[in-house]
């Protein structure tokens, strides 16, 4: 809501020497938080003209310039070139003389130019910051006036004032007015109010046929609940508004289209009460009509849309046709125009949630629908259509008819029972008894006392009002939030954080620490990209995405990865190790997830309907996921680069299993975006818990990445679950160890992992470590074999280990593999 | 030991022919040509040669100590004592030397070992958490120290969870304000929560009263990316029910996150505002007073009391049971805390931009 100073000042006392600053501070306050401020930046003198005599004199550029002398008041007539036609000898203009200067900042001198000294300027409605739309220069007779040369032009059009704009909060629709504004701004200040509602007169008027219907309320309530109508005759819409009007409604950021509407949009302003003029001699004789649409009904709105209307909009209409959707915007056909002479004036009170869905429907804002969505105050209606009236008849030169009507059927706001001692106990302040029923009176709440039990009625502009704590809201917001103190509560013992919570910590540090960087990826994925990862698999897709190419939710971790590894190499850095811990979205093929119906607020549903509602959102579940690419260790003095690659995506994976306690196994494996030779399943156990591997070839090129960039992915959920909270200590052996060497030739497909623990497993309790240490093909390995070399490690508990039963328990070792996969000793 | 060869044996005849070879000068000469050769050394290989030369078996020494069981018995107690000096006099030589040569060696070795500290290869990359995250564990920390627990949801979540139950009516101009993100068919009600209250639903329903519950996650609007917008960013939110609860607790909890966040100087400050959750409703700004450029207020989150709508949608009577509830945004704390002025930043996963905090923000 934008507030221009001189407006608001009407109605509420403003200081002497009130500044925008002071204005914001006094609002805020009171909850209406600061949001800009709007003024025209433009200094004098700028005076009123007469232009006396026009020279057109044509340049060599091809221009033609008006040489003018023009009469200021003072002294002789000032010479000024002026490069607009569209004014001539007798016109009042506006000067902006040497010294002036104009918004941009434009200061304006005399100057020379096109053989004349300049002296001034003659201003365009657009160069004084009055509007966009007029390029020429501004006539004064344009805008009905007529004033003396020399006259003080900025306070003759407003130009001196200036507008704070707040933000007002959904629930109070009333400070969407003047009115509003004005009452706020007495509460936070004290300065004394003057209600511009009382200051309307509304004679009596009649006859007007009205037909007020609802068939099908929208949640019980009743489409209109008061509509008032009057009529103004032999108007001549074609005058100018006056420039205070203008100047005011340029400044609260509404655009001057014609006088009748000037005034429409004017008063709903100042009394936050939309209202609407139709032509009447096109409306039907036999009046207006309220009732929802027919579904398919079509309507062209004043915006000049054709809309198909639905069964739940509500329109005015005569008997022909729906004139406008109410509430949100009139209809094109009954307009004023430059020919309207009689006028019809309707205000209304209307339903908010019928506005809102109408507003939504149609996708049409309007500045009527804002505040008849948040809520009119009723009485306001039977006033509007009188203040309009009245206007018309000042400046339109209009004759208030008798005719007329009003329907009322508002229900008052119901009385809320406030015990006094509920305001200290909610908001930790001790209120005064006084304190309490005095603000209440003051925001202009009816109060009765039975004791320390107040019985409070809202006034008529705040349907907000609806319980005790809103009534607390008010008392604790006009006596000041300052006064509330501070408590640090005890809360009762706490469990800390869960063992998800600590183990997600755990492997993020534990990456970070050993050297990947930790990214947090958007979770949107266009169809192709989902197809590519994740292909067949169903994704849950988003209604209103902002790039609707890319209105899918994740599965895999994996395509944010590889667009932020593209970002970063196309910003110089090639060498990454990038995670990110996040949420994929893992719905099943089939199932119709959500429910069709949304429970009640404001009461528990039932443990079946919980239990309906859990069943009805998608699994979603953690990973964590990271990737390599470029080198793992660049060149350095003495060491060679190593390239990043498979290992360090099996590391990474490696290292989140030690964060969470789990020994993480590797088999040969495969998936759709990875590398069908250099993919590995990891496993814990026998539950699969996620993929390390080399990205598909195709998909790194197509990604702009490098042909090896090595990732992993694993199910974060899954393996915190999995963890070890509870491992048992295995007593160390101090006895000696013995340690052998074990050669195994093996036909090549066979998986040294499995080769390994096939000996482990054979070797018993006495092998107390065994690793892999050479992989050797070639001379002297029979072809399609392989010589697989392990390092062993055995040690008794209770006895120094012989070589004799070290080579015993290696041997039932090289028998298992043997049994399982024909290993033979390699000689 | 034998001797073998002739020189020897032309001594020995020599000595018991002519006189006694075992003389004050024989033996001066000798210990003087080893301590000579000893002092030479410079290294354990010149050392070893003098060693050899000088106490060797065929040493000038070691042959005159031969010979002294050619000597008459009473000449040989003197001439033993003689050589036997000497002899002592050439080992504690040696020892000397060696001890000397040793750390010497040892010297030099480590100075040929010598290497520029600021070039030694690493095997070590720098890695980063980033800074949101640490943000957001550092003020969850904070409420787990005052004994609250962090409590979690879904990010795609039901309607309900996101809207009714806080109090958002259907058809409410609060709710078309969240600019949702829905899920198709968004007749079946699931959007991306816009805020991390769902989490205070959940809580209520799921835990035992009273319920300190601090909830940190990602969520959702449909805001485009630019420098103060992100459509996906991240929010702190606390909820407090309990018996006697009051703004003031309220107050007074925001007052101690802001000090641990801001220093001992932050304040709090409260303008009434709307949320359909809460009621009283207050935007929140804190003192920063240790702001780059100054000491200032800012804009921090919104809270209030909550609505006892919101206390009836968990089923919990409010006149037995009233609490207050908070929110932020991690990105504008992170924002104004940090001095961070592109929002893009934080979301683009350039690695330089969380390199500069490492694992600490």
């Amino acid at each position: 809501m934008r507030v221009p100073i001189s407006w608001l000042g009407e109605w509420v006392d403003l200081p002497e020497d009130v500044t925008l600053e002071h204005l914001h501070a006094a609002l805020v306050k009171v909850g209406l938080e600061e949001e800009d401020t709007h003024g025209v930046a433009l200094t004098g003198p700028i005076v009123v003209g007469r232009v006396l005599e026009v020279s057109p004199e044509p340049q060599s550029n091809g221009k033609t310039i008006n040489w003018c002398q023009v009469d200021v008041g003072a002294g002789e007539p000032r010479g000024i070139v002026c490069g607009a036609h569209n004014f001539g000898p007798g016109d009042k203009v506006v000067v902006t003389l040497p010294g002036a200067v104009l918004p941009g900042p434009f200061p304006i001198a005399a100057r020379k130019t096109y053989g004349h000294v300049s002296d001034g300027m003659i201003a365009s409605a657009r160069e004084l910051g009055m509007g966009e739309e007029h390029d020429g220069i501004l006539r004064l007779a344009d805008l009905g006036l007529d004033p003396e040369p020399g006259t003080d032009a900025i306070a003759l059009l407003g130009l001196d004032d200036a507008a704070v704009e707040v933000n007002v909060t959904p629930d109070r629709g009333y400070a969407f007015s003047i009115r509003g504004i004005a009452r706020e701004y007495s509460h936070s200040t004290g300065a004394t109010f003057r209600d511009p509602a009382d200051a309307v007169e509304a004679p009596p008027a009649s006859g007007y046929p009205l037909q007020i219907t609802d068939a099908a309320p929208v949640r019980g309530r009743a489409g209109c609940a008061v509509f008032s109508v009057r009529v103004v005759r032999g108007i001549d819409p074609t005058r100018p508004t006056p420039p205070w009007m203008a100047s005011r409604l340029r400044l609260a950021g509404i655009r001057s289209i014609s006088l009748a509407v000037d005034i429409s949009n004017y008063v709903m302003l100042e009394l936050g009460a939309p209202n609407h003029a139709y032509d009447l001699a096109k409306v039907d004789a036999d009046g207006l009509v309220v009732r929802r649409a027919t579904p398919g009904e079509q309507l062209e709105t004043l915006d000049g849309k054709v809309r198909t209307l639905d069964a739940e909009d509500l329109v005015v209409a005569d008997a022909q046709r729906a004139l406008g959707i109410a509430g949100v915007m009139g209809g094109a056909y009954s307009e004023i125009s430059d020919d309207t002479r009689d006028v019809l004036i309707e205000a209304a009170i209307w339903d908010p949630v019928t506005v809102a869905r109408s507003v939504r429907r149609h996708k049409l804002p309007s500045e009527a629908a804002k505040r008849n969505e948040r809520g009119v105050d009723p009485r306001m209606a039977p006033l509007a259509t009188a203040r309009v009236a009245q206007l018309l008849v000042e400046l339109a030169g209009g004759t208030l008819d008798e005719l007329g009507a009003l329907y009322d059927e508002s229900v008052a706001l119901a009385a809320i029972r406030l015990p006094l001692e509920r305001a200290g106990a909610v908001v930790g302040v001790s209120y005064t008894r006084d304190e309490i029923v005095g603000t209440l009176e003051l925001i202009g709440a009816r109060v009765e006392a039975d004791g320390d039990v107040l019985t409070v009625t809202p006034p008529s502009w705040r349907p907000d009002l609806v319980d005790d704590v809103s009534l607390i809201e008010e008392i604790a917001r006009i006596t000041g939030y300052d006064r509330i103190p501070a408590h640090l509560p005890i809360a009762p013992v706490g469990r800390g954080l869960t063992r998800e919570q600590s183990a997600r910590r755990r492997v993020a540090q534990t990456l970070a620490a050993a050297g990947s960087t930790e990214v947090l990826a958007y979770p949107f994925v266009a169809d192709a990209v989902a197809e590519r990862y994740t292909p067949g698999a169903a994704s849950v897709r988003l209604q209103n995405a902002l790039d609707p190419h890319v209105s899918l939710l994740r599965r895999t971790l994996l395509p944010g990865l590889v667009d932020i590894a593209h970002r970063n190499l196309s910003r110089g850095l090639t060498d990454l190790a990038l995670f990110e811990i996040g949420t994929v979205f893992l719905p099943e093929p089939g199932v119709a997830y959500g429910t069709e119906f949304i429970p009640l607020g404001a009461e528990r549903p039932g443990d079946d309907t919980l239990a309906r509602l859990g069943a009805g959102i998608p699994p979603q579940s953690r990973h964590v996921a990271g990737l390599f690419l470029g080198e793992a260790l660049p060149k350095q003095p003495g060491a060679d680069a190593v390239p990043a690659g498979l290992g360090d995506a099996l590391d990474a994976a490696r290292q989140v299993g030690l964060a969470l306690g789990v020994d993480l196994r590797a088999v040969q494996g495969s998936n759709p975006a990875l590398h069908p030779g250099r993919t590995a399943e990891l496993r814990v156990g026998d539950a699969v818990v996620g993929v390390a591997g080399e990205l598909l070839p195709a998909i790194a090129l197509e990604s702009d990445l490098p042909r090896v960039v090595a990732v992993y992915e694993l199910d974060l959920d899954a393996l915190v679950a999995l963890g070890a909270y509870d491992r048992q200590a295995t007593p160390i052996g101090t006895l000696p160890a013995a340690t052998q060497d074990l050669s195994l030739v093996v036909p090549s497909a066979v998986a040294a992992g499995e080769v390994q623990a096939a000996v482990a497993e054979g070797a018993g309790a006495l092998l107390e470590h065994i690793r892999l240490v050479d992989d050797y093909r070639g001379q002297g390995v029979p072809e399609g074999h392989k010589s697989l070399t392990f390092a062993l490690r055995f040690r008794a508990s209770d006895r120094t280990l012989t070589a004799a039963e070290a080579t015993e328990a290696k041997l039932a070792g090289v028998e298992r593999a043997a049994e399982r996969y024909g290993a033979t000793l390699r000689e | 030991m034998p001797c073998t060869g002739g020189p020897h044996t032309a001594a020995r005849i020599d000595s018991i022919l002519v006189s006694n070879p075992i003389t004050d000068s024989a033996v001066t000469a000798a210990v003087e040509a080893a301590l000579a050769a000893i002092g030479e050394a410079g290294d354990s290989a010149s050392l070893k040669a003098a060693r050899a030369a000088h106490a060797g078996e065929n040493s000038p020494l070691a042959q005159l100590n031969a010979q002294i069981r050619d000597l008459p018995g009473d000449q040989k107690a003197a001439a033993g004592k003689l050589v036997g000096q000497a002899r002592g006099q050439v080992t504690q030589a040696l020892a000397a030397a060696e001890e000397r040569i040793v750390v010497a060696e040892e010297q030099a070795r480590l100075e040929a070992e010598t290497v520029d500290v600021t070039a030694v290869p690493s095997r070590w990359n720098r890695g980063a958490r980033h800074p949101l995250s640490l943000l957001m564990e550092e003020m969850s920390d904070l409420f787990v120290a005052m004994g609250w627990e962090i409590g979690e949801g879904p990010e795609l979540e039901h309607e309900w969870f996101n809207f009714d139950a806080l109090n958002f009516d259907e058809d409410h101009p609060a709710r078309a304000m969240q600019d949702t993100f829905f899920v198709e068919p968004a007749e079946r009600h699931l959007v991306m929560r816009t805020h991390t209250s769902p989490v205070q639903i959940r809580s209520l329903l799921s835990r035992p009263l009273p319920v300190y519950v601090a909830a940190v996650g990602r969520v959702y609007r449909t805001d485009e990316l630019d420098a103060t917008h992100t459509p996906v960013f991240h929010q702190i939110e606390g909820i407090a029910i309990d018996k006697g609860l009051t703004m003031a607790h309220l107050r007074g909890t925001l007052e101690h996150l802001a000090r641990a966040m801001f220093g001992e100087g932050a304040q709090i400050r409260l303008r009434p505002n709307y949320f359909p959750f809460t009621e009283p409703s207050a935007e929140m700004d804190v003192w920063q007073p240790n702001a780059k450029g100054g000491a200032r207020w800012v804009e921090w989150g919104g809270c209030g009391m909550v609505n006892p709508n919101v206390l009836r949608s968990a089923g919990i009577d409010p006149e037995e049971y009233q609490g207050f509830a908070f929110g932020m945004g991690i990105e504008r704390t992170l924002q104004f805390r940090n001095d961070m002025n592109d929002m893009r930043d934080m979301v683009e996963g350039d690695v330089r931009f969380s390199q500069q905090f490492g694992m600490v923000v």
